[in-house]
């Protein structure tokens, strides 16, 4: 059997009824963050208002959405990566979160103290990036341990992403490995894009695929090519239901490619042609809304309908966070403690 | 020769490092085909086959595997994408490199170059100053260069040094500093007057000493003459200097861009304090980064560091008291 047999593709012509409702809420959410992020990238490009860097998920919305519409906002842990802003979207994260945290106005959840992708709300189970890869497993992990613990875990779960390169870390494999050791409930997405940063991945792992990977930890390996929504939605549902029916971590491998730089700054030229011209080289939001009129689930103009409603939601937050303040230092606590009797004088 | 970049020096030294030692290889994320994430060694990979090596983001293995070849003989230049993420490193930086020769009297020959210091927009994982918590460990070499001559040589003393070295190189200094060469090469442990004064003396290292620079210049337009001590490499620290310094002026500014605990700054005030105690007409200032990670947004990055208008304010302090 060859790679590519073993990949869950979907066939449309197959009845996945089931998949309706899931699917649908996938695709709504890819198009939202795919105009977001387009808009992110042309404020960075036209300058002034984003300072620092700006990461996209271009192309991986389909894998990252796909996950997160499995994750209830306030009851499962979700701690997603530098390329999950669809993701976040399934979760429920607000459009305002993001343009906040990249326009670093001090009403956005990290109130200019943190940017980009660096962003969460840990105190309701939305973990905040550090830019250290492969950190944040164990502390999805570590936040459905102390659930179980405290007997308060119910049929909630915990989900996380990481890149191809991303599985090289020390900190991937010993999360990986304790979250094996605790059986927790957890999904592991690693969004297998070809390359990281420039790396492509014949410089970063030896094994034949990534999945190979899960056998050796001892947790449930999943692959799927993840520009394909429809296999994406499908190959999801069983990983949540087999890690919420506490058959431990779930690793889901998924094929594609990053369709642009690694941040914005970056052309990207180092990506072959060939490489982009091949299936997972393809736009899974294309291929998304494709299936969906294929499969009779929404009709042209519902889909052009849903990009009108995106880009207002869009729009219309951009126009908000513009008018709100910026940090201003002169204000700003200063405090790295919650004890504040405990802060030392600052100046020196 | 033409004017060259503070970043251009470093891949120039990489360059001859390379071409003038076949035990030099270079290690790091991206850093072959791609040039680096700061193009610091851009065409090194294509001028060097064989020699330039992308890693995988491994940073604990890549330091580990340095430190493995320094034993066999080669001569390794490591490359953090970030200075920042040699925190994952740490453990084979602190406990392997740095105690090999002690501990079996093997010399560990690894540069490690971190490129470090805050830019705007960079945030609390991507501005990191570590020469401080490096500087704690015994059997580390720690450099801050602060001007295109010394990234230069003092890279490539780095390589030719048989003991490890945490190279300090900062990201602001990158693009914007410039010279016409290379210069003089001196010594590595020597501090300089990058600037002779009479009424005080700030002592500071790597893009500080160029803040400091600036503000002994304001402090000129009110009759203050400020010397200004550019100390290169924080470890080994030139104490000789910075005390003929003290005794020249009577009053000490020390300004650094790590954390405010600890660290380098306050070994200079220590050191000044306990052996020229009397020397001093005041007491001993010192500033740092405010006391938190660095922050996103500018306004607050721009608060977080010691800048000009932040020296000025307390040279003034100093030359009043
Ligand atoms: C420990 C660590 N080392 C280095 C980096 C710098 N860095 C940021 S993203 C990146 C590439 C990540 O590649 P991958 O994990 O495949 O994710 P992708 O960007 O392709 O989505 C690197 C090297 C980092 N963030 N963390």
């Amino acid at each position: 059997m060859t790679l590519s047999d073993k990949i869950v593709t979907s066939m449309p012509s197959q009845g996945f009824e089931d998949l309706r409702h899931d699917f649908l809420k996938a695709l709504r959410c890819m198009i939202l963050s795919r105009t977001l992020e387009d808009k992110l990238g042309s404020l960075y490009r036209a300058g002034g208002r984003i300072v620092g860097g700006v990461y996209l998920g271009r192309g991986q919305e389909a894998f990252s959405a796909a996950a997160g519409i499995h994750l209830r906002w306030g009851r499962d842990i979700y701690g997603p990566l530098i390329r999950d802003q669809a993701g976040r979207i399934a979760f429920g994260e607000p459009v305002l979160d993001a343009m906040r945290t990249y326009l670093g106005v001090s009403t956005g959840p990290m109130r200019g103290r943190d940017g980009n992708i660096h962003r969460g709300r840990p105190q309701v189970g939305y973990m905040a990036m550090i830019s250290h890869l492969g950190s944040l497993l164990a502390v999805v992990g570590g936040a459905l341990f102390a659930r179980r613990l405290r007997g308060t875990l119910g049929d909630s779960v915990g989900a996380t992403s990481i890149g191809d390169g991303g599985t090289s870390t020390g900190a991937f494999h010993e999360g990986l490995n304790f979250a094996a050791v605790e059986k927790l409930p957890l999904v592991v997405s690693v969004a297998n894009n070809q390359f990281a940063y420039s790396t492509p991945t014949h410089r970063q792992y030896a094994c034949e695929d990534l999945v190979d990977r899960a056998r050796g930890y001892g947790v449930g390996g999943h692959q799927v090519d993840g520009t394909d929504l429809l296999a994406c939605v499908q190959v999801f549902r069983t990983a949540f239901q087999r890690a919420r029916a506490g058959e431990g971590p779930q690793m889901v491998v998924g094929r594609l490619l990053r369709l642009g730089g690694h941040g914005e700054h970056d052309d990207a030229s180092y990506v072959p042609d060939l490489q982009k011209h091949s299936h997972e080289g393809r736009d899974c939001l294309v291929v998304a809304q494709g299936q969906a009129v294929d499969l009779g689930w929404a009709t042209p103009q519902e889909l052009r309908q849903w990009e009108k409603e995106a880009r207002k939601e869009v729009d219309q937050a951009l126009a908000q966070v513009s008018k709100e303040p910026v940090p201003d230092p002169y204000r700003e606590s200063w405090q790295a403690l919650s004890t504040t009797a405990l802060m030392e004088g600052q100046e020196r | 020769m033409s004017s060259i970049t503070y970043l251009e020096a470093i891949r120039e030294a990489q360059y001859e490092a390379l071409r003038d030692n076949p035990e030099v290889f270079l290690y790091g994320q991206d850093i072959g085909t791609f040039g680096g994430a700061f193009k610091a060694t851009k065409n090194l990979g294509r001028e060097f086959p064989g020699r330039v090596f992308d890693a995988p983001i491994s940073e604990d293995a890549m330091i580990g595997m340095a430190v493995g070849a320094a034993v066999e003989g080669a001569r390794p230049i490591v490359e953090m994408q970030f200075a920042d993420f040699s925190s994952v490193g740490f453990n084979q930086i602190v406990n392997q490199a740095a105690t090999l020769y002690w501990r079996t009297n093997t010399p560990c020959p690894v540069t490690i170059r971190l490129p470090s210091g805050g830019t705007a927009g960079s945030g609390p994982f991507h501005s990191q100053s570590m020469e401080s918590i490096y500087a704690h460990y015994p059997g580390l070499v720690i450099l801050t260069p602060a001007t295109v001559e010394d990234a230069y040589w003092m890279l490539l003393d780095s390589v030719k040094l048989d003991d490890p070295v945490i190279y300090c190189e900062h990201k602001f200094l990158y693009y914007h500093l410039k010279a016409d060469g290379f210069g003089q090469r001196m010594p590595i442990g020597k501090a300089r007057i990058a600037r002779p004064g009479r009424d005080a003396t700030i002592v500071t290292y790597s893009a500080m000493l160029h803040e400091s620079l600036r503000a002994a210049e304001e402090l000129r337009l009110d009759g203050y003459e400020v010397e200004v001590v550019d100390l290169r490499s924080v470890k080994p620290m030139d104490t000789d200097t910075i005390l003929a310094s003290v005794a020249r002026t009577g009053r000490l500014l020390v300004v650094g861009e790590s954390f405010p605990w600890g660290g380098a700054t306050a070994e200079v005030i220590a050191r000044v304090s306990s052996e020229a105690f009397h020397l001093l007409d005041a007491p001993p200032l010192r500033l740092n980064s405010k006391d938190t990670p660095i922050p996103y947004h500018p306004n607050l990055w721009k608060a977080h560091r010691p800048t000009t208008a932040s020296i000025s304010a307390e040279l003034r302090k100093l030359l009043r008291y």
